[in-house]
């Protein structure tokens, strides 16, 4: 065995990669719960990647088959009712321990100096997989599969002059059709995965090179003993694959749970519209996106005023666009001289409450039906949403910070 | 395997009671409680279905085989008695109905009804099938208050008979809280005809017909929660080792 892992070595560095990524890699002591949702993520690619392999072996991306490929799957494959819901619990699963993830970043400023471009590789990989999760949901082709891309799609249309070719040219024809089906199979199998992969090697890689933040925001490289090894660092292999093992085994019977008890989670992870096929000539009553979406579809209906001579739906589309663009400046908004919330001053304790508040409340506007009461909580709600980052400069910066300790206080 | 169903039931219903369930609207439906392990109810369901429905409506999603391998049905009395289109016992439930002729008909072409529990709920089936009443000002002389000027004739007529007024479904008080049944069947207070069957035996054929369509819906929902317990308890397991083997590495880190 050492002889065969020498042989390779000579010809590829696993061990020089081995010792980097995860025996001599230096993780702060003092991660707490918050820090299981990275490699809870990792968990649901690969879930994602392995059920999404065996059900293209029995699915038929084509309008006239795909509905009742799907119920074949479901009905006659062998484990293929557990194949679908592995993957469809999956995506909503990914999305739970995103936000998380994101929440985490947030809160502990782990995207501050020197993490910048770790923070931008993992906001890629928020837009990629919303992208891959939208053109995912097109494929069993049920009504909200076809309605919401017919929704989503159109909204491209709002771009002043561009916005009808741009919309006939994503959809490959005058509406949603089995061509739109066709190509984004193609990119939800292929395409996007690829980038997915690239995009989370990148940034782990990023990761490892400046180090893992923690919840103190404290810089363990600064304070190292005889051999070099940070004094508040420990190897992250085995101590936090074995750390790691205790999140995985929560989130797996939360996961297994909804799988095996509650697969549409009462609407939410499977909506009730999708279990009848697409039909061109019947719009449902109400079309609400899957509920990782919903802040930001609840943002778009909530621009109803018409500027500039363009139209509000223009705007809308503007305002949602920009929800999720401000995510990518984060670090340069945040003049902070500490990173972590628990020193930080009050004003930025709040203002991430607040931020939470309206992404919630939004979240759950953009499930419900509008009416005027709630668009105007929605207008509300995306105010605050953006004030949280517009004000970031001048709260952090003015606000007084408590003294950062020199080690990591557990 | 309830136990567990019922606590995440109670939390879930807590988180989503706000809106998600109640946007369906329209009207207030009676309860009914499936029970897929209830193999006498789901063939009885299955006769009434294939006998009252079938004509119109496939289930062509699913396979006839399969349906007797659940509920217990021999394959050769099944293929005997509730096949009438002289399709193999491995085949898909179609029926011959031709789709655009009965668009010509009723207006709009029988529904599959594979999935329809899954799209309508099983209380909105149990309600409609028991909601029809006499309405002069409808083609087919009869309205329905779950799915007002339904195109479907009222098909069970010659079993429930026909309620002269509007039937009063969706009456809360009439479902008992604990057991979810219905305490009071006499939803309708005025009959225009009699059917052969009294209110009491009536609700009960639409509760097997409704179980029957809700077994539909979810076939492996029994198996699913069956195999769900023993994923669940093995994960549990995992966690307690993973647990010690946790323990055993941090224990010298401070």
């Amino acid at each position: 065995m050492q002889k065969l892992i020498s042989w390779i070595d000579q010809r590829l560095p696993v061990v020089d990669a081995w010792n980097k990524h995860l025996s001599q890699y230096y993780a702060p002591k003092n991660f707490n719960v918050w820090y299981f949702f990275g490699s809870l993520a990792m968990l649901v690619l690969v879930n994602q990647l392995v059920t999404g392999i065996w059900l293209t072996m029995s699915y038929n991306p084509t309008a006239e088959g795909a509905f009742s490929s799907i119920e074949y799957i479901m009905r006659d494959v062998q484990w293929g009712w557990l194949l679908r819901y592995l993957h469809s619990t999956g995506a909503s699963a990914f999305f739970v321990v995103v936000y998380l993830h994101m929440f985490r970043g947030l809160m502990y400023g782990s995207y501050q100096k020197p993490r910048e471009l770790i923070w931008l590789f993992g906001m890629l990989i928020y837009l990629v997989l919303m992208a891959e999760a939208f053109m995912g949901y097109l494929l069993p082709w049920g009504q909200m599969s076809y309605w919401g891309a017919q929704v989503i799609v159109n909204l491209f249309g709002a771009i002043p002059v561009i916005g009808d070719d741009l919309s006939l040219w994503i959809r490959g024809d005058y509406l949603v059709s089995g061509i739109t089906l066709n190509r984004f199979f193609a990119l939800h199998v292929i395409a996007l995965p690829i980038v997915l992969l690239g995009l989370v090697v990148l940034h782990i890689l990023a990761l490892h090179e400046v180090g893992s933040n923690n919840p103190d925001g404290i810089d363990i490289k600064k304070n190292k003993d005889e051999n070099g090894v940070p004094k508040d660092g420990i190897p992250f292999h085995p101590y936090y694959t074995v750390h790691d093992l205790l999140g995985v085994g929560v989130f797996l019977f939360v996961f297994c749970v909804v799988i095996f008890f509650f697969p549409e989670m009462g609407g939410l992870f499977l909506e009730k519209a999708n279990f009848e096929p697409a039909n061109n000539l019947k719009t449902p009553a109400h079309i609400a996106p899957v509920w990782y979406f919903t802040p930001f579809y609840a943002m778009l209906r909530a621009v109803k005023v018409d500027l500039f001579g363009l139209d509000a739906k223009f705007w809308g589309v503007v305002v949602m666009g920009l929800a999720i663009a401000i995510l990518f400046v984060l670090p340069w908004l945040d003049r902070s001289p500490v990173r972590s919330m628990r020193y930080k001053g009050w004003i930025s304790k709040i203002a991430l409450a607040i931020f939470v508040i309206s992404f919630i409340v939004l979240g759950y506007l953009g499930i419900q039906p509008p009416s005027p009461g709630r668009t105007a909580v929605a207008q509300i709600m995306t105010v605050l949403y953006f004030l949280y980052f517009i004000l970031m400069p001048f709260y952090t910066r003015m606000e007084k910070t408590k003294p950062v300790p020199e080690r990591v206080t557990g | 395997m309830s136990l567990i169903r019922r606590v995440f039931a109670v939390g879930l219903m807590a988180i989503l009671s706000a809106g998600v369930l109640a946007e369906e609207g329209g009207a207030a439906l009676d309860t009914m409680a499936a029970d897929h392990t209830n193999k006498e109810s789901l063939q009885r369901g299955a006769t009434l279905f294939t006998n009252y429905c079938m004509a119109c409506h496939s289930l062509e999603y699913a396979r006839y085989k399969r349906v007797a391998d659940d509920l217990g049905i021999p394959s050769d009395i099944y293929k005997e008695n509730l096949i009438f289109t002289g399709a193999e016992i491995g085949e898909l439930m179609k029926n011959s109905m031709n789709p655009e002729q009965a668009a010509n008909w009723f207006g709009n072409a029988p529904p599959d009804l594979t999935l329809e529990s899954r799209l309508r709920g099983d209380d909105w089936i149990y309600s409609y099938l028991r909601g029809f009443y006499k309405d002069e000002s409808r083609p087919m002389g009869i309205n329905n208050v779950v799915f007002p000027n339904v195109g479907m004739p009222h098909v069970l007529l010659q079993l429930q008979g026909l309620c002269a007024v509007e039937p009063a479904i969706g009456h809360r008080e009439s479902v008992d809280p604990l057991s979810g049944n219905i305490k009071n069947q006499d939803v309708c207070t005025k009959w225009a005809s009699k059917g052969s069957m009294t209110a009491a035996e009536y609700d009960s054929a639409i509760y097997d017909l409704t179980n029957f369509l809700s077994y539909m819906g979810d076939p492996i929902k029994v198996e699913r929660e069956r195999l769900g317990m023993f994923v669940l308890i093995f994960i549990a397991i995992f966690f307690i080792f993973a647990y010690l083997l946790n323990r055993e590495y941090w224990k010298d880190v401070h």
